[in-house]
């Protein structure tokens, strides 16, 4: 089993690659294909056991605690919907950002920490049925809020 | 929610999750990098820079010392091995002069889910393991070299994977003091 220190350095080592790789600022488009292939493999191994999900609010909630522990250990610290298709899930305390000082010092960097996770979202939720569009926005290290949007036509 | 099915597997889920973003990050260096000799290079780099850091870990949390011989070394990558992948490799092979074992492992967790198409023979799936290993010995002032005499992934049996004492680093003073 592997240790969760082994794949948060491989997640730094992921970040610094596309770091370096990236021609413009803001094109951080392959941390999150890595996110989003690896988001559509493992859900589909995660929820293998579980009996269907009823709708896309059960299956966000599935997100939020089950998937958000399993993978972070820890859950969703607040889920927000408008019931038109936007959940907003926060987290106080990302694993990913909480290496980095406490503040507003680094908010720069702070898409290179969470893109993965966006695309690990989205890849999941995709492999659910919902296919949809992830953002994050952080105003507070380590403090991030995850916007997923549903497209405007779904039920 | 539904609660009578049992909760997920922190540690079974981490472990998939480990050897799924490694796949995904090979996926991607092969097609930003078309050699596969790049990517083994680019594997075996990032390998370097995780072992240097998580040595540190691995000192803080086993609590071991400074190796005294290059057996107890191997002992210890066992260890880590254990540690931190969760397989326990088996040491053998030890050469005559005892600078050279290898490390047999039956399974690699790394390349669970994985089969290597015939169009990249070349590629070292799991190099990362031997930058790990070739950076984590270099903070323990060891200079190793590693290289895979045998891959699951290209129909062998094991993984075995090949370490050699290259030459054993000295501390040089800083310029200016004694």
């Amino acid at each position: 089993m592997a240790d969760p220190v082994f794949f948060e350095l491989l997640h730094a080592q992921i970040v610094k690659y596309v770091e370096e790789r990236q021609t413009k600022d803001t094109d951080l488009s392959s941390l999150d294909t890595i996110g989003f292939t690896c988001g559509y493999k493992i859900i589909e191994r995660l929820t293998r056991d579980w009996p269907k999900f009823k709708d896309e609010l059960e299956i966000v909630k599935f997100i939020c605690t089950d998937f958000w522990m399993a993978v972070y250990g820890k859950q969703i610290d607040n889920l927000r919907t408008n019931n038109q298709g936007l959940y907003v899930l926060q987290d106080n305390m990302f694993r990913c950002l909480n290496k980095i000082a406490i503040g507003k010092e680094h908010l720069q960097v702070a898409p290179l920490y969470y893109t993965f996770t966006c695309g690990l979202v989205r890849g999941s939720l995709a492999n659910l049925g919902v296919h949809c569009v992830v953002n994050a926005e952080v105003q507070n290290m380590p403090s991030v809020k995850f916007h997923i949007q549903l497209p405007a036509d779904c039920p | 929610m539904s609660r009578q099915t049992s909760r997920l597997d922190a540690k079974k889920v981490n472990s998939e999750l480990f050897t799924l973003t490694y796949g995904a990050l090979v996926t991607q260096l092969i097609k930003d990098v078309d050699n596969v000799d790049d990517v083994n290079k680019q594997l075996e780099r990032m390998g370097y820079n995780i072992g240097v850091r998580l040595i540190e870990d691995f000192l803080a949390r086993s609590g071991s010392g400074k190796c005294y011989d290059f057996r107890d070394t191997s002992e210890k990558i066992q260890l880590a091995t254990r540690m931190y992948l969760g397989v326990s490799p088996t040491i053998s092979n030890w050469s005559p002069s005892g600078d050279e074992f290898s490390l047999v492992m039956d399974n690699n967790p790394i390349t669970d889910f994985v089969e290597l198409p015939d169009s990249h023979m070349g590629l070292k799936y799991s190099n990362m393991l031997l930058g790990v290993i070739r950076g984590s010995c270099e903070m323990v002032q060891l200079e190793v070299s590693c290289w895979f005499v045998q891959d699951q992934l290209k129909g062998d049996n094991t993984t075995e994977i090949r370490v050699k004492l290259l030459r054993k680093l000295e501390d040089s003073v800083p310029a200016g003091e004694d």
